[in-house]
């Protein structure tokens, strides 16, 4: 039983997370797009299909083919990236098509690919989940066909208390007693697991612990993801 | 994807009679919104609209060798990316020639008008000086990305602080920045682009006006200076119409400043 309360550097309660906001249409050329701000984290998405996979052979005759892009612009972190894709970023490519594919009715579309790039404007952790949540609603608002929408945060651990959504200072920096955890997790609005990561050392029982606090928070972000989208509606 | 033919045609007509699809003249650019601090881990950053088109621009900065010609002086490296975000034509994979076209025109925008003052970014004459690394994005592809970037560049290095640096650990302390602005010179460098469509010359051309473009003049100036130009396509230009540019370019550059101005500071 712990009597002391945790405090984060941010003053925030550990199920508290970052102010949201998102915003859908931003990007004019494209079939659908959105951005989504998690703090300081921000990610735009824009979704181009779907369209003809080219080459032929690449086609899939049964179902279409999601393809996400995520890259952080060079001055979105403190030490300038090089530009270009890197591991990092491949993997993490990779991790939002699965987070996002469940929930996608992409097999009405055979033989076609629906890319989908996202852009990491400014960073401050959470790049991922900010990528998957504009995505989503990218998608959407592109009107590729939905069975749920999906939602994304991080819980984690710091020293013994499970948190939401750390931030960059939380991270990589806070090294206090068992350090730092971090649990990137993907919902559908119906609470089923898309995707889940985790970096650091978590016991079972806090593991779930930390689960059931980032499903309520993906109840929120799914409302403000919802709202985003519904007021482009009215707007048109 | 391309121009249609009667697009083009059109737009030739219209041109004929002086006019434009969207009212304006042939000098005149489409709304320009300039927004800078839109990304706080950069050292400098700026967001610039021209209508429906939409640039990022960002300053890193970082300490490292001079090069052997210019031991007192700091470095610059411009780099442009045409993310496949902003437009269907543009994909994944290495950089394709317009945006390294695009990137290294920008860097003669900045670097030829002298508008940084790379001297007084030396640390340490051949060994120490600061790297200015200056990123463009594009994030909608609406025409005339160049003329936008430009902009862009001149409103985040205004707005940029140098970051602190720690001699003895010879380490840039990055989120730590100084008071100091990175020192440039009073004047404004500003890049106008020019289309030849048929006979008529156009600047801010829409991603329409662009396609059908056949020849290009880009021109870097300030004051009385010209300091960067690129050619770019094959159409030949006569010296009249060549001079023609240079009128325009004065009441342009005119133009331009007085908009943006305030947005500028």
């Amino acid at each position: 039983m712990t009597t002391k309360i945790f405090k984060r550097k941010s003053g925030r309660k550990p199920e508290e997370m970052r102010p949201i906001s998102a915003k859908v249409g931003i990007i004019p050329n494209a079939d659908g797009s959105a951005m989504y701000q998690s703090g300081e984290t921000i990610a735009i998405a824009a979704v181009y299909g779907p369209k003809k996979m080219h080459p032929q052979h690449m086609q899939d005759p049964g179902k279409g083919v999601l393809r996400c892009t995520y890259s952080m612009l060079s001055f979105s972190v403190t030490d300038r990236i090089r530009p270009g894709p890197n591991r990092r970023s491949t993997e993490i490519s990779k991790i939002i098509e699965w987070a996002i594919e469940p929930v996608l009715m992409i097999d009405k579309f055979p033989n076609t690919v629906i890319d989908v790039h996202i852009n990491i404007i400014q960073a401050d952790a959470g790049t991922r989940c900010a990528a998957i949540n504009a995505a989503a609603m990218a998608l959407a608002s592109a009107g590729i066909p939905m069975k749920n929408m999906v939602s994304s945060i991080a819980a984690g651990k710091l020293d013994k208390t499970v948190v939401l959504d750390l931030d960059k200072y939380e991270d990589s920096e806070f090294e206090e007693g068992e350090g730092s955890t971090d649990i990137p997790m993907t919902f559908t609005d119906d609470g089923k697991l898309t995707h889940i990561q985790i970096d650091g050392n978590i016991t079972k029982e806090q593991l779930k612990e930390a689960i059931e606090m980032a499903k309520k928070a993906s109840k929120k972000i799914y409302e403000v993801q919802k709202k985003a989208l519904k007021d482009t509606g009215e707007e048109k | 994807m391309e121009t249609s033919e009667l697009t083009e045609k059109r737009i030739k007509k219209y041109l004929s009679e002086g006019k434009r699809f969207d009212n304006r003249t042939p000098e005149q650019f489409r709304d320009i919104k300039i927004e800078t601090g839109i990304s706080k881990n950069a050292e400098g950053s700026a967001k610039v609209k021209i209508g429906n088109t939409e640039v990022l621009v960002g300053i890193k900065m970082n300490v490292g060798e001079p090069y052997p010609d210019s031991p007192d002086k700091g470095n610059l490296m411009v780099t442009a990316e045409l993310l496949p975000l902003s437009s269907p034509r543009f994909e994944n994979g290495p950089p394709k020639f317009p945006a390294i076209e695009l990137g290294r025109v920008l860097d003669r925008l900045v670097r030829e008008s002298k508008f940084i003052d790379v001297e007084k970014l030396c640390i340490k004459k051949g060994e120490k000086v600061w790297t200015v690394f200056i990123d463009v994005y594009s994030i909608n592809d609406d025409g005339n990305i160049m003329d936008a970037a430009g902009l862009g560049i001149i409103a985040a290095l205004k707005t940029a602080k140098i970051p602190k640096y720690d001699e003895k650990e010879e380490k840039v302390l990055y989120g730590e920045l100084t008071d100091n602005n990175i020192p440039l010179a009073k004047h404004t460098p500003i890049s106008i682009t020019y289309h030849k469509i048929g006979d008529n010359f156009i600047v801010d051309p829409t991603r329409e006006e662009e396609d059908i473009s056949e020849a290009r003049i880009t021109i870097g100036s300030y004051d009385e200076s010209i300091s960067s130009m690129q050619k770019g396509n094959s159409a030949l230009l006569s010296i009249e119409e060549f001079n023609k540019v240079l009128d325009m370019n004065e009441k342009v550059y005119k133009d331009i400043f007085k908009k943006i101005g305030a947005q500028l500071k």
